[in-house]
């Protein structure tokens, strides 16, 4: 019996390494749920293209870093940069994949899709606590003529620890002081005021289901579920839509080049059509990749996800790269990504 | 092996008496120490669990001591976390939502055992049986997107703004619609009652019929014999009923992190938001890493053990209950 059970057992782990023996270009990331859903696409369409799988799970920011950290998987997603210390001190190398950004969301009765306009300071006091109803002055100050109800504001914020958190409350430390000194930028802060949703689509159906209330989803989600999102204040002090375009803008504007680890924020950025709550997610890998093969199959496969997923990542709604990025990132690879001392990547 | 047990079945009319006892006693320890693992399996997991989740909790101990259950502290910013609140949010949820389904579980039990006609009597004991098999994430969904929004639209909202913000009553609907401690103790109450229910009526058909219709007999109403007699009988088993909704009540996660709101504070209000040591964990795990996830792995330390303690206490009250 029992030497039955350990006979189909090693039988089944005999399968189990030939299959995976079969396909050496198969390679595991983590991390970021914000990436999950284009990361997948792409690797489906890498994957009938050339045969090797790229296998990736969601798990959120956090765990991604632990398991690259523990070299569990081949590569990870973030949406929190790592620092260019924090990068040396664990041998990675980190590089953005894709732009994406949060949009305030808002239902107030009469209120239509991209009425509303806010300002940083303005959604901060709103997240502090220190407005507390719709019809507040300085609401109306910033949209004459929009009829705004006598209506206690519920705040929603997410409950989940995540990377749309943290560009979120990055953003309010950006243009709050007082934000900056008593909650902070993290994946999870210490909310003055609200209720938490788990997810964009928690703090959606919180936002849909009561009145008054205002929350903040990523883009994407915005877009694809008609939400009543809002207008924002740019840096340029210019009240613009959220849409691709704008976090186009942003990420044009930033300080690609001279931003150590390339750990850069999109917060706030000059520029006309610069959406000020955008960010940047991130793909870490090992600077010294044990598996040249692995290596090699992991930056081919962004290579060819830059060169061709563009549309893709339109239609999902995410913002790809702007060009002189991914160039960058290209001459990068080619410097920084090694095994054994040889680069792993080849440009082609 | 087997070539012996041939050589012995074989030798039919002589097979050697102690070769079958030994061979007897072979199997019987074999099934005896089968028994016996897979009895003590349970408790080294248990011992396990507890083991781990100290060892893992150990860094969020060490660095905040005692402070860590009396701290409000949810600061991902400075790595300073406490556990008061989720402490205090699980605790109060259940009590409330005891409080709720205690009255309701009495009723209907009686209602069950006294009033009830009785080709009704067992389909609805049933119907609640089957209550309590229903997953609890379809709790949460009902009451995050049916149950609180009808509290909030219809409830909380109009009641806040009929009152000044600053008086007492204005005070009292004060918080957040959709997601707050009223809610998630209804929704709470709502998943115990069928445990509590069952035990209940098992508990009130366990008094002997010779008791209950002596007192009919003395004249009794029901109201009375329900009050003077069953539920004096009963007293002991019901406090282990509701100890086990307690315990159920306590460790709740899905439905409750639907509709608790989830916010780091003491609620001002029953209608304000909070959160408990379950909700916290399933919201935060995720992205947690270092002292964060040792924070949280040592608040599942102390749900495990509350829930222990009421557990075990529940047993103890259950068991001398006589029958």
């Amino acid at each position: 019996m029992f030497k039955r059970f350990a006979g189909a057992l090693s039988a089944t782990m005999c399968a189990t390494m030939l299959v995976s023996a079969a396909h050496a270009g198969d390679v595991t990331g983590a991390g970021s749920t914000f990436v999950e859903p284009i990361v997948k696409t792409w690797a489906e369409a890498y994957s009938s293209k050339t045969g090797d799988h790229i296998n990736y799970q969601g798990i959120g920011s956090s765990g991604g870093i632990t398991a690259i950290k523990g070299k569990t998987v081949d590569f990870a997603g973030t949406d929190k940069p790592l620092t260019a210390a924090d990068q040396q001190a664990s041998g990675l190398y980190m590089f953005p994949v894709i732009i994406g950004g949060v949009v305030p969301i808002v239902n107030i009765p009469g209120v239509r899709p991209n009425q509303m306009r806010l300002t940083g300071p303005v959604l901060a006091d709103i997240y502090e606590g220190k407005i507390r109803n719709w019809d507040d002055a300085r609401i109306a100050h910033y949209n004459p003529g929009m009829h705004l109800p006598n209506m206690p504001i519920t705040v929603v914020h997410r409950s989940d620890g995540s990377g749309t958190t943290f560009i979120f409350s990055s953003y309010l430390s950006k243009v709050s002081q007082s934000w900056k000194v008593r909650v902070g930028g993290n994946d999870s802060v210490n909310w003055p005021v609200g209720v938490g949703g788990k997810g964009n689509p928690g703090v959606s159906a919180v936002v849909k289901q009561t009145t008054g209330a205002i929350g903040y989803v990523e883009y994407w989600f915005a877009v694809q579920n008609h939400e009543n999102s809002t207008q924002m204040a740019s840096h340029d002090r210019v009240f613009l839509y959220p849409k691709a375009s704008n976090f186009a803008g942003a990420a044009s504007h930033a300080n690609w080049t001279g931003t150590p680890g390339n750990a850069v924020m999109l917060l706030d950025e000059p520029g006309p059509t610069s959406w000020p709550i955008s960010g940047a997610s991130f793909i870490l890998v090992d600077k010294d990749i044990a598996d040249a093969n692995k290596g090699a199959t992991i930056l081919k496969f962004f290579d060819w996800s830059f060169k061709n997923g563009g549309a893709m990542a339109a239609a999902k709604d995410y913002v790809p790269l702007p060009a002189n990025v991914t160039a960058m990132i290209r001459k990068q690879w080619a410097a920084e990504v090694k095994s054994g001392g040889n680069s792993v990547y080849v440009a082609h | 092996m087997g070539s012996a047990m041939g050589s012995q079945t074989m030798g039919l009319g002589s097979v050697d008496a102690t070769a079958r006892i030994n061979r007897g006693s072979w199997g019987e320890s074999l099934f005896r120490s089968a028994c016996f693992g897979a009895a003590t399996f349970l408790l080294v997991a248990l011992g396990g669990i507890m083991l781990a989740l100290f060892v893992g909790g150990w860094p969020a101990f060490h660095k905040f001591g005692f402070g860590f259950f009396f701290s409000t502290a949810w600061d991902v910013n400075n790595d300073v976390y406490g556990a008061a609140v989720p402490i205090f949010g699980t605790i109060a949820s259940a009590l409330i939502s005891l409080m709720i389904a205690l009255p309701l579980a009495i009723g209907v039990a009686v209602f069950l055992t006294e009033f009830c006609p009785r080709v009704l009597a067992q389909p609805i004991s049933t119907v609640i049986d089957l209550l309590a098999g229903i997953p609890s994430i379809v709790y949460g969904m009902w009451g995050f997107f049916v149950f609180a929004p009808l509290i909030a639209n219809h409830i909380q909202l109009p009641l806040e703004s009929a009152f000044d913000p600053d008086s007492f009553w204005g005070k009292f609907f004060a918080g957040v619609p959709n997601g707050n401690l009223l809610i998630a103790s209804v929704v709470l109450a709502i998943m115990i009652l069928p445990y509590m229910s069952s035990v209940f009526r098992e508990l009130m058909l366990s008094v002997p019929a010779s008791v209950r219709e002596a007192a009919y007999g003395l004249g009794c109403t029901t109201f009375e014999v329900v009050r003077s007699v069953m539920l004096p009988y009963i007293r002991r088993g019901m406090i282990g009923g509701t100890m086990l909704g307690l315990g159920r009540a306590l460790g709740e996660t899905m439905a409750v992190t639907f509709v608790i709101g989830n916010a780091h504070n003491f609620p001002s209000s029953l209608f304000d938001a909070t959160s408990t040591i379950a909700s916290t964990i399933a919201n935060e795990f995720a992205e947690a890493s270092g002292m964060r996830a040792a924070a949280l792995i040592a608040m599942g330390l102390v749900l495990f053990l509350i829930t222990f303690v009421v557990l075990a206490i529940a047993r103890l009250l259950l068991r001398s209950q006589k029958f």
